[in-house]
């Protein structure tokens, strides 16, 4: 069991580590790390948003790049049309990345297993063929943004600075709130139904509402990790919504931890820095990380998060 | 029976391809009863069970319960009318406590879940209502184990605390003695016994033995259809559930 007083104080423990890295960063005069920083924040909340659908809700969706994708493009397309506040792109990449998600959850989630992941990555891969062949949305070159989305404030996303102490805020909140939500009546439900889905539904939970609204949410969250990332690149293109970015998000949640509130922070920060760092030295550092997939599965099924933990669920197993 | 009855199955047809494993099936439960619902193997007793808890829709026929059309109605609706039910195979939640296992249930039966923030281990007093279920079913002293820690007895029992769980009027218990020794056996049917007059019962059960100790009233299902219906007394010496079913067998 972990200690009372470390699950209270952790978002104090998180926010304290993230605010003196840009400090230490500087001092270095390693200000590049920064961006590094973000963009596995950026990641961080995405693959937590799927996370949230694959681990916690036990539904395997592998189209999540389309409610990222989706996010990013809204921004964009809002820009390059002359909208350029972040309070109306924001909560509109958010908007249409939950709406995107109502309608294909309600038409996938009457499906399971096998037909379910096959039926979200179709829908991803019509999306991502929809912005190919759009001129309007720049077709397979993508658009640049006019400019980053303007918060006023005092804030500007170009700066490395402010826009990492923006994904570190939002990654907080999300992590928070996920630390709250499993332990919520909602996220009491969602257990029920992962486990069993008969079960909740003969004991009283409307399993197939319950199911589609965690879709939406993790899809809106999604959304917003898009928003975010388009704000950091300056640009979209259609592989945002390709399969496999799909897949990257699937991987991070895997080797992070399935099921687990750090899984998706500690898979996209493992698998950015080893592509970060692997690169360095071969272009075929892909290759690796298959051998350090492979063995997460196969030793340590709950990724990264569940290693602490992995010496007493092996002490368990040998009982 | 004077009242009028909680649940009335009328003339319900379910087939798979070509085999009708409910066939035009009537039944009447009347409200405070406890009601078996005999057969032989394949007869169709866990299609008919499975109509009236909305695992399963039925082809034709009709599915009444207080009076209300339900035979369209999902599965979690039906529990919300005060219709619950046990499995045949246990089916627990794997990995929770017992405890926690009744508390989903309380909870599933007991306002909205839409609650994002607020954890559920503050809801004092739906804790204190699962307490008091477990306390119901003998589990009162097993809260914290896991239920794939428990004996195949105590799985059963909470098995049925789940569906009471629910607060329901009507239990459909599919078949809660399978597989149990006589003391376990004993103590579910003591646990079921106790139940008579709170709830009403509809019981799906091989062992006659525990079927015409508790039974109300009865009705036999043979070939998805439902050939005698009457007092434990009447179904014994009833010359067609004789030759269909009990035959050799018939209780003494």
């Amino acid at each position: 069991m972990r200690a009372p007083v470390l699950s209270a104080l952790w978002p104090l423990l998180l926010l304290g580590m993230g605010l003196a890295f840009p400090f230490a960063a500087l001092a270095l005069g390693q200000e590049f790390y920064l961006s590094v920083a973000a963009r596995i924040g950026v990641y961080a909340i995405a693959a937590t948003s799927l996370n949230l659908v694959l681990g916690y809700g036990g539904l395997v969706s592998f189209g999540h790049a389309a409610f990222f994708g989706l996010g990013a493009y809204t921004v964009a397309v809002l820009s390059v049309s002359g909208v350029g506040s972040g309070w109306v792109a924001f909560p509109a990449a958010v908007a249409v990345a939950a709406l995107a998600a109502l309608l294909i959850g309600a038409i996938s989630l009457r499906t399971r297993g096998v037909y379910f992941i096959m039926i979200t990555l179709a829908f991803a891969q019509m999306l991502f063929y929809l912005a190919n062949s759009i001129k309007a949305w720049g077709g397979d070159e993508g658009l640049n943004l006019a400019a980053r989305s303007a918060f006023g404030l005092g804030i500007d996303l170009g700066n490395d600075l402010h826009f990492y102490l923006l994904v570190l805020g939002v990654l907080t909140a999300l992590l928070v709130a996920l630390q709250r939500l499993d332990q919520s009546r909602f996220g009491q439900a969602i257990r029920a139904i992962r486990l069993d889905e008969i079960r909740a539904e003969s004991i009283g939970f409307p399993v197939a509402r319950y199911q589609l609204l965690l879709f939406v949410i993790g899809g809106a969250l999604g959304g917003l990790a898009g928003a975010l990332m388009v704000n950091q690149q300056r640009y979209v293109n259609p592989n945002l919504l390709y399969w496999t970015q799909s897949g990257t998000l699937m991987v991070m949640v895997i080797l992070g931890g399935v099921g687990s509130r750090w899984g998706g922070l500690l898979g996209a920060a493992a698998l950015l820095l080893l592509e970060e760092t692997l690169s360095l030295y071969t272009i075929h550092w892909q290759f690796w990380v298959g051998w350090l997939l492979l063995a997460v599965v196969l030793f340590a099924p709950r990724g990264l998060a569940g290693l602490a933990s992995w010496r007493r669920a092996a002490a368990r197993a040998r009982q | 029976m004077a009242d009028t009855p909680l649940l009335e199955v009328e003339a319900l047809v379910k087939r798979f391809g070509a085999l009708a494993a409910t066939d035009g099936a009537s039944l009447s439960v009347a409200p405070g009863e406890i009601h078996a619902l005999i057969g032989p193997n394949g007869a169709g007793k866990t299609s008919l069970l499975a109509q009236i808890a909305g695992t399963l829709l039925p082809d034709a026929g009709a599915i009444r319960f207080k009076g209300e059309e339900i035979s369209r109605l999902p599965a979690h609706r039906r529990v919300r009318l005060g219709l619950a039910r046990s499995f045949q195979i246990t089916r627990l939640f794997r990995g929770l406590s017992a405890l926690q296992n009744v508390s989903l249930a309380v909870q599933a039966s007991c306002g909205s879940s839409l609650s994002f923030w607020r954890p559920v281990a503050s809801e004092t007093a739906l804790v204190a209502q699962a307490r008091e279920v477990l306390a119901q079913v003998g589990l009162e002293a097993r809260e914290a184990s896991l239920s794939e820690d428990l004996s195949h007895g105590e799985q059963r029992a909470l098995e049925v605390a789940l569906a009471l769980a629910t607060g329901p009027q009507l239990l459909l218990l599919d078949e809660p003695l399978a597989g149990m020794g006589a003391q376990e056996s004993a103590a579910m049917v003591a646990l079921i016994e106790r139940l008579r007059g709170r709830v009403t019962v509809l019981l799906v059960e091989h062992d006659m033995q525990a079927v015409f100790q508790l039974a109300d009233r009865i009705s036999v299902l043979v070939g998805g259809r439902v050939i005698a219906c009457g007092a434990p007394a009447e179904i014994r010496a009833d010359p067609a559930v004789i030759s269909a079913y009990l035959g050799d067998e018939a209780v003494t």
